[in-house]
């Protein structure tokens, strides 16, 4: 008996806050919008027969008849997998180096690493926002040293919106590299480079493939909610800045759309499915190699 | 591997300059007397005043507690109760789908959370306010607690549970005097993370919060939007300050802890 009531009160919790909205939003995104409150129809008031053929593909018609929307993702495809290949850039190195710290320093950098991410995301974003606009200290700094004589525009464009996703998901991409790299055999190395591999070569042949689970998670880490991402586009972005998040966040409050919000929404979300089915299928490999 | 080139040393440097750099520059400027917040005219702590004086941000402060407290404790309840069933439950009906209602949500873009959650609350004409965020808070960060539980929970020695059930002790006694001291440092952590996923939740608390309540982060957005301010740098500062005060206590305090269950454990090896 009381193992019935320690599954069914997380398990009946889940379904009712957070499997059912989902099914909420799909009904919504086969309805039509109205002058009502909610802007929709049909409810469910309406009775289920009227409410099921009410229901039809239209908005997601709309969706790829409007160029804004194909354009909302593939853009929003194309800044997550850029700015997931430059926090692997940035974030390599730093977990490699981190492995190869004196032992006792490895906690101290750890938490270093760490701390961040339990700084709230939204003062992170806004602190490049002083950074980079156009008297900011980016541009100040730049000048001062003779770089450039008039200042860059860098807030407000792609640019920005990437710096803020290096930053912001940097130990996401860390964390899962540098446990990889701590797990490594060292010896492993030396008798690559005792038979004849050079340093760069023994890098590329064994630490790289036995990094790779490290490096698959973090890339995954970071892609995934960059690609959903709302307040780094809006405060960082520009006009021209289009991701998806923020075009649902618009078309919801600002349109109040809601049928074509919520198509939108399932959309990102088959988008979604398959980068989190390969991430799940990643994680359980590497559990079952941890036996 | 204790080995550092000098590309390492370069890379963490650069790594740890980019990562505190900005921040730093936001606590610096947070005590500039001039309302521009690019040019530095002098020592000033006026921001700080004018933010405790200003009462619309001390309500969202207020409102914003209030829902990371109780989120938080129901988040860790049921994020544990919920890691229990994944790891020692065993077999039940629709238990792949109770896992994958506990892994999804961590991948979940906020805007489709939250966006579910509010169509949820209009569709059964639930008023919104400070009750909707607690209930889309506790949701989400309930998976993250039970993340971190279950992981606990599946490398300690269950035989100690078993022997304890052997000794006569009720399933629940068991739960109580053996499981939960044992992954009370994990349940503590949960909650922890729970806590500050709430206080910094800006996109979920803005679809599922009305006009009766507004938190700390939807505050801040509505402000920042319109540029930089110095007031929201000296409320930045001050919330930098809480989790960097709070990480370091946590750290001192586990490795503290390590270093006790280490003694312990020699004057064990000793006494045998």
């Amino acid at each position: 008996m009381r193992r019935v009531i320690l599954i069914a009160v997380p398990y009946l919790w889940l379904l009712a806050l957070f499997l059912i909205p989902f099914a909420v939003v799909f009904k919504i995104s086969l309805s039509d919008i109205a002058l009502a409150i909610p802007p929709y129809t049909p409810t469910a008031k309406d009775g289920l027969w009227t409410m099921l053929s009410g229901l039809d593909f239209e908005n997601f018609v709309f969706l790829t008849e409007d160029d804004l929307y194909w354009k909302a993702y593939l853009s929003s495809l194309q800044i997550a997998f850029f700015s997931t290949f430059l926090t692997l850039c940035v974030g390599y190195p730093m977990a490699y180096a981190m492995a190869r710290a004196p032992e006792q320093w490895r906690a101290t950098l750890l938490m270093l690493v760490i701390l961040p991410f339990w700084t709230s995301f939204l003062i992170r974003v806004y602190a490049w926002v002083g950074i980079l606009s156009g008297e900011g200290f980016l541009n100040q700094f730049l000048l001062w040293i003779g770089v450039i004589s008039a200042p860059l525009t860098i807030l407000n464009t792609n640019t920005a919106v990437y710096i803020g996703i290096v930053y912001t998901y940097l130990p996401f991409m860390i964390l899962p590299i540098y446990s990889a790299l701590d797990r490594l055999d060292g010896s492993l190395i030396e008798a690559a480079e005792d038979l004849g591999c050079s340093r760069l070569k023994a890098f590329w042949l064994v630490t790289i493939p036995l990094s790779k689970n490290g490096i698959i998670a973090g890339c995954f880490l970071v892609f995934i909610p960059a690609l959903g991402e709302f307040v780094i586009p809006s405060l960082l972005g520009g006009s021209g800045t289009l991701m998806i998040g923020k075009v649902l966040f618009e078309e919801f409050f600002s349109n109040r759309d809601w049928p074509v919000a919520s198509a939108v929404a399932v959309i990102l979300l088959l988008i979604l499915i398959i980068p989190i089915v390969l991430f799940q299928r990643n994680e359980q490999r590497q559990a079952e190699a941890g036996k | 591997m204790t080995r550092l080139s000098p590309f390492n040393v370069v890379s963490l440097t650069f790594g740890f300059v980019f990562l505190y750099l900005p921040m730093l520059i936001l606590v610096i400027y947070s005590f500039n007397a001039s309302k521009l917040v690019t040019v530095w005219a002098g020592f000033s702590t006026k921001w700080y005043g004018e933010l405790l004086s200003n009462d619309a941000f001390l309500d969202a402060a207020w409102v914003t507690l209030r829902v990371a407290v109780i989120s938080s404790t129901f988040a860790t309840v049921l994020g544990t109760m919920a890691a229990y069933v994944l790891v020692r439950g065993g077999r039940f009906y629709g238990r792949t789908l109770f896992s994958g209602m506990i892994y999804a949500p961590l991948v979940m873009p906020e805007v489709i959370t939250g966006l579910s959650l509010l169509l949820l609350f209009i569709g059964i004409g639930m008023d919104r306010g400070v009750l909707t965020i607690v209930l889309a808070h506790t949701t989400f960060s309930m998976c993250f607690v039970s993340v971190v539980v279950s992981s606990r929970l599946m490398t300690f020695d269950q035989s100690l549970e078993e022997a304890a059930l052997d000794l006569g002790a009720s399933p629940f006694e068991a739960f109580r005097l053996i499981t939960l001291p044992i992954i009370a440092p994990a349940v503590i952590s949960g909650w922890l993370l729970a806590f500050t996923l709430s206080l910094d939740d800006l996109v979920i608390a803005s679809f599922t919060s009305g006009p009766s309540a507004t938190t700390l982060p939807m505050k801040i957005w509505s402000s920042v939007r319109l540029g930089v301010s110095p007031e929201i740098n000296a409320l930045s500062t001050i919330l930098i300050g809480l989790v960097t005060i709070g990480v370091i206590a946590a750290s001192i305090a586990s490795k503290q802890s390590a270093l006790r269950a280490k003694r312990d454990e020699q004057a064990a090896a000793r006494a045998q």
